[in-house]
């Protein structure tokens, strides 16, 4: 098989867009269905998010009269790829070494992407909850932005041993430590997890898509298909996501032979954590969740940062 | 009369989930509670890949509940508009299928299916009489309706 042909279907097939989408709906069946288990309802059956994607490509798509066509349409698209390309790159960096120094730094960038794309495609939809919806979004990027930097920098702190003259900080060099093993890895992973529930727009922190009082925020005006491709986005989130965390705090997964169990089971472990977040906590309001990343998870970071400089000039491991 | 009927898949696929959107046209409130009866535990419409959405863009069938009143004429058209279409218009409850009580009334303009066929004539309707319809009523309605499809 030529290079060119052995990429396309790494990005278009497997572990691409079609294993990670298949995932992806399966995880978003699991997060419905433990939601209706906790409030002792039966939930809808496995099939259920790979039917409503299916009726969505059947049905109109609407585009609003004010709207700005070009940026309404492309947005959605954008998102979606920004997203794939993190999903390639992070299951590239479990399999193979050839990775670029820094791909850390891209796969944080391209993190950022989805979210970019909705508040594009929202304020192109000239729509007043729309608005509301796009403002509460940017104001969220803004908040949970700083602890994944912070975070990501105790990572690198701890993965790069002192004295070291070329440190590589790709993904899969990252790969082969384990930070949350130690105490400021551990606060940094517990913020970004929280990070990663407002990236994914997850209760206590889906103040931008709120049904009950936007009206579906963000995506009101999307219909058809192209509400269709924000639900494929969607979906590819909810995996690449928590194995971006995965990767980065808990030594990624090793794919050979029965240790692959141990990894995906580092993987569940992310969902569950999500999906209980999500069911225990109401939502909370735009200030107050500004207030909790930057005063609260900004401290903590803080501390951990500080902790893994003094872990790593004095050789504390734990620390 | 125009009958547009969705085939294939578009039809299965849109038959296994439908996502409802409420539409209260000066309803007393009592039709309103049933609905949200549906989405309890006790029924929960989920199952059946019944989902309540935010905003008429993303639904399949507007859940039209109360009498049609002359202020709520120009919204529930509207409402209708904006649905992404093939979709259902239920009418929810006595008043909204031919004005119950009301009938007659000053501030009456419905029933519900005459405001929404002078926006569109080949619109689907369907009647869940009853006030207020029961929780089984409302679901035996919607199978009922989808079948039409």
């Amino acid at each position: 098989m030529s290079t060119g042909l052995h990429y396309l279907v790494w990005v278009l097939v497997f572990p691409g867009f079609l294993f990670t989408l298949a995932l992806g709906l399966a995880v978003s069946w699991l997060v419905r269905k433990v939601s209706a288990l906790v409030q002792w309802r039966m939930g809808p059956p496995l099939a259920q998010p790979l039917v409503d994607i299916m009726k969505l490509l059947g049905k109109e798509a609407l585009i609003p009269e004010e709207a700005h066509l070009g940026v309404f349409v492309l947005a959605p698209v954008v998102g979606l790829s920004g997203v794939l390309l993190l999903a390639v790159m992070l299951w590239r960096s479990l399999v193979s070494e050839t990775a670029f120094v820094g791909d850390v730094i891209v796969a944080l960038y391209l993190m950022v992407l989805p979210s970019l794309a909705l508040i594009l495609g929202s304020s192109a939809s000239a729509s007043p909850h729309a608005a509301m919806g796009t403002s509460r979004e940017m104001k969220l990027v803004l908040s949970y932005e700083l602890p994944l930097a912070l975070a990501l920098v105790v990572v690198l702190i701890k993965a790069v041993p002192a004295g070291d003259p070329a440190p590589s900080l790709s993904l899969a060099a990252l790969a082969r430590h384990a930070p949350v093993l130690s105490l400021s890895g551990l606060l940094a992973f517990l913020a970004s997890l929280l990070s990663l529930q407002a990236k994914l727009g997850f209760i206590p922190f889906d103040m931008a898509e709120s049904e009950t009082e936007l009206a579906g925020g963000v995506l009101m005006e999307y219909s058809g298909v192209l509400l269709a491709l924000w639900k494929v986005m969607q979906a590819l989130m909810l995996v690449a996501l928590p194995l971006f965390l995965v990767v980065v705090f808990m030594g990624g997964i090793d794919l050979s032979g029965w240790s692959m169990l141990w990894g995906v089971a580092k993987l569940v472990l992310v969902w569950v954590l999500m999906i209980l977040i999500k069911n225990t906590n109401p939502r909370v309001r735009i200030d107050q969740a500004m207030r909790f990343f930057w005063v609260y998870c900004g401290t903590g970071l803080g501390i951990a940062v500080v902790l893994a400089m003094i872990g790593r000039q004095y050789g504390v491991p734990w620390l | 009369m125009v009958v547009r009927r969705t085939m294939g898949w578009k039809r299965w696929a849109l038959r296994r989930s439908v996502w409802v959107f409420h539409v209260n046209a000066g309803a007393c409130n009592n039709c309103d509670i049933e609905i949200v009866d549906l989405l309890t535990p006790r029924f929960d419409v989920e199952r059946l890949g019944v989902k309540l959405v935010g905003s008429p863009r993303h639904a399949d069938a507007l859940l039209v509940t109360g009498v049609g009143t002359r202020q709520a004429v120009k919204r529930v058209q509207e409402v209708y508009r904006q649905t992404s279409k093939p979709c259902v218009v239920f009418c929810i409850g006595a008043c909204a299928c031919g004005g119950g009580i009301f009938e007659g009334a000053y501030h009456v303009a419905g029933p519900v299916d005459r405001i929404v066929k002078s926006v569109d004539p080949g619109a689907i309707v369907a009647y869940v009489p009853g006030c207020p319809p029961k929780p089984e009523a409302i679901l035996s309605g919607v199978v009922k309706a989808l079948a039409a499809l």
